[in-house]
């Protein structure tokens, strides 16, 4: 019985952490929010080399064939650090779908694994209308083309590939420089996510994938177990933050973080975030290892980091009053993160009526 | 990451298994009757297996053997799986003896621990009095020498069992002059001593629950000076033992109980249909899982740390503040579910389990301010956990 991250865990983290407190502190992730695409792509190649890229790759394709529980380590510092990059889109959602593929994806399949694991390749992913039709979006398959929409598609402004849900059952691949497909970056109040609608006409997909329901299911849950770690990290941060100021900060000739007011604020956040912590790891752990409780524990763990997460973010500002509010001091690079992923891959009410239907409590939509 | 137990416990669990299919506890052995022969029958059985006392030494009327925390677990999800409680709730095990095993003398030692598990001797605690709930150590109930014994004049509150209890054990103030943590004694009360009026305290629970509080008034109670555990002026850090013990106790099934609040919202029908069709309710209740999930897997985090001997850190400290709120949230839902019947009470017509669920809502309550209410914990959260100043004191008018 040993319920906790492994010494090597601990080293990945340590590893990943101390990376990106030296490569992209937190006035790098200034300069790159005034880029088109935060994504650096010189960035991701160094993620790349340090085997962050390929985390989910198997080793057959030059990843490191880690486990989700990895993948969450990494992701929830990548969020703990606010750190532009594609790894929910490319190096765990693509990268858990292509894995999954392989039998009838053949070598095409195998050749875009090995090009998330270099970082050479990055992928997109476009799921939003699996849980979410707006604005009458949606993507058909008509005589071998792709035509329609697709919103608020993770990581894909500045992506290669895109990988499209075309419905529960039916995955696709494009390419972004194929004639017919489009990207428009959506621009969200998260400066460090690259969040685009794809506009398919007629376009021709390098692949389709039917009877793809259960490599959907599981691509699913990889990425709500990632983003949940992503916020989760997020959250950790902030809350470090917060504490920081409280001890440095004077009111009324006192040290704010004696007053019983902030100290409680910090007390609460704090015993939000460690159970959650426990779940993250269960969710992760049962991905990789008891698949059939992964689904019902991807939904909880989103849901709740992300309502835990909405507080947190509220909490931590307030300790800092009106300067946590302005741009410099750069707390909203992490409420922003933090707000933007509460709605991606299904938002919470969504999240705990699927979790609903999974244990028979619901009508199944 | 490995939730598997280690190939050398099965058979301890195949071995709770079969004591738990062979033996049944007799009817009434709770607290309710001071003493009674059933309970100790049972309780010795228990440790004479090993399933009680378990690591207390044989010379004190333990098991003796030595300390491993999955043996420990795996008992307890045996037991609760039977529906059979293990050894005995109560403040005489869970928070003397280990205090004994620490500061007790020998002659104390062999005295109180083995009755003690055994259930000949009920203890309450008499901690708390009225002006010194938070701030303990401020407590003013006082012990003056008289020739070889202290005399005792004050008063305690929330003292559970006062009322069937032969033993107390009490916090008393011995050195008026002293600091107020430094003039504090922990003392063996017998119950029996003249002078010792117990008066029920009534809760808001009412008629429901088994813990029954009590207020003791003391005047001139005479005990021998011998009777101290530990040093003379030393009860406060002596009696923080006790409180550790406590608070670790405090642990709920928090998964148990949503289990039940599932079962009642599949059940429990409104309008023809049941709660469990209502998607606000269902919202409700998902959100409570996951919480309820939360807990039950941070409480494995917890264990492996134990099994370690490694310290959780300020994770430990959020326990208690976490699950009581929780409890109190879940029979809430509980409640609502109910709707207009949520408030029957005291055996009415139409009440669901038996009051079940206000009695939760209720105890919940308690607990999020007994044992250290949810406002003291949340400064031992921020001062021992993230090291946050403490406030600065007032100057002495």
């Amino acid at each position: 019985m040993d319920f906790g991250l492994s010494e090597d865990q601990l080293l990945l983290e340590d590893t990943v952490r101390s990376f990106l407190g030296d490569k992209v502190p937190i006035d790098r992730v200034r300069e790159l929010r005034e880029q088109d695409c935060p994504t650096d792509r010189a960035l991701w190649s160094a993620l790349a080399e340090l085997g962050i890229a390929g985390i989910l790759v198997p080793e057959a394709q030059g990843g490191s064939g880690l486990g989700l529980l990895d993948a969450a380590i990494v992701s929830q510092a990548l969020g703990h650090a606010v750190t532009p990059a594609p790894f929910l889109g490319s190096a765990v959602m693509a990268a858990t779908a292509l894995a999954a593929l392989p039998a009838r994806a053949g070598s095409e399949a195998s050749e875009w694994l090995a090009g998330i694991a270099s970082g050479k390749r990055v992928f997109g992913v476009a799921v939003t209308e699996l849980f979410s039709v707006r604005e009458g979006a949606g993507v058909r398959l008509q005589d071998g083309k792709l035509s329609g929409k697709a919103m608020m598609a993770i990581d894909s402004h500045g992506a290669d590939f895109v990988l499209v849900a075309l419905d529960d059952e039916t995955l696709a691949v494009v390419a972004t420089d194929t004639p017919g497909v489009s990207l428009t970056r959506l621009a969200t109040v998260d400066a460090t996510r690259c969040t685009a609608e794809l506009v398919l006409e007629a376009a021709s997909p390098e692949a389709v994938f039917e009877g793809a329901g259960r490599v959907i299911a599981r691509t699913l849950d990889a990425g709500r177990i990632a983003l949940a770690a992503d916020a989760l990290g997020a959250c950790e941060s902030m809350i470090a933050q917060a504490v920081a100021y409280a001890k440095q900060r004077k009111q009324f000739e006192r040290l704010i973080g004696s007053f019983q007011a902030v100290k409680h604020m910090c007390a609460e956040m704090v015993g939000e975030l460690e159970p959650a912590r426990s779940l993250l790891w269960y969710a992760a752990h049962s991905f990789d290892a008891m698949p059939e409780e992964a689904p019902l524990m991807a939904c909880h763990v989103l849901a709740h980091v992300s309502e835990i997460g909405r507080e947190i973010a509220s909490v931590a500002t307030q300790v800092h009053g009106g300067i946590g509010w302005t741009d410099e001091q750069n707390l909203h690079f992490w409420f922003k993160r933090i707000a933007n992923e509460r709605h991606l891959l299904g938002g919470p009410e969504w999240l705990r009526d699927r979790a609903a239907t999974l244990q028979g409590f619901a009508p199944a939509a | 990451m490995d939730l598997e137990f280690d190939a050398r416990y099965d058979d301890f669990r195949k071995q709770v298994r079969a004591f738990l299919a062979e033996h049944k506890p007799p009817r009434n052995w709770g607290l309710s009757d001071g003493r009674n022969s059933d309970r100790v029958a049972w309780l010795s059985l228990q440790i004479e297996h090993g399933y009680w006392a378990r690591t207390i030494p044989k010379a004190y009327g333990g098991y003796g053997a030595e300390p491993d925390l999955l043996e420990t677990v795996i008992m307890d999800e045996e037991f609760n799986r039977a529906g059979v409680v293990r050894g005995m709730m109560a403040q005489g095990p869970s928070m003397l003896v280990p205090t004994l095993l620490a500061h007790g003398t020998e002659e104390q030692k062999q005295r109180w621990i083995g009755p003690t598990l055994r259930g000949e001797v009920i203890w309450c605690q008499g901690y708390s009095e009225p002006g010194a709930g938070s701030d303990l150590a401020s407590l003013q109930t006082s012990a003056v020498e008289d020739g070889e014994d202290f005399l005792i004049n004050g008063q305690k509150i929330w003292t559970s069992t006062a009322d069937r209890a032969q033993m107390c054990f009490i916090l008393v103030r011995t050195e008026p002059e002293a600091r107020k943590h430094e003039g504090i004694s922990y003392l063996l009360l017998p119950m029996d001593t003249p002078g010792i009026e117990v008066q029920p305290l009534r809760t808001m629970a009412g008629s429901i629950g088994e813990n029954s509080f009590n207020q003791v008034f003391l005047t001139d109670v005479r005990v021998p000076r011998a009777n101290v555990v530990g040093k003379r002026g030393e009860g406060w850090k002596i009696a923080n033992t006790t409180l550790k013990h406590e608070r670790s106790s405090l642990n709920a099934n928090a998964e148990g109980t949503w289990m039940r609040l599932a079962r009642l919202m599949e059940k429990e029908e409104v309008n023809g249909v049941p709660a469990m069709a209502s998607p606000v309710l269902r919202d409700r209740l998902m959100r409570l899982q996951a919480r309820a999930l939360s807990m039950k897997h941070h409480g494995m985090r917890m264990l492996t740390c134990s099994l370690k001997g490694e310290s959780p850190g300020v994770a430990g400290l959020i326990v208690k503040l976490q699950n009581c709120q929780l409890n109190f949230d879940m029979a809430a839902l509980a409640l609502d579910v109910m709707g207009e019947l949520g408030a029957l009470y005291d055996h009415s017509k139409y009440e669901r389990e038996h009051g079940y669920w206000q009695a939760h809502s209720m105890f919940s309550l308690g607990l999020i301010i007994g044992g250290g209410t949810a406002q003291i914990q949340k400064n031992i959260i921020a001062e021992r956990g993230l090291g946050l100043p403490r406030e600065p004191r007032l100057a002495k008018p």
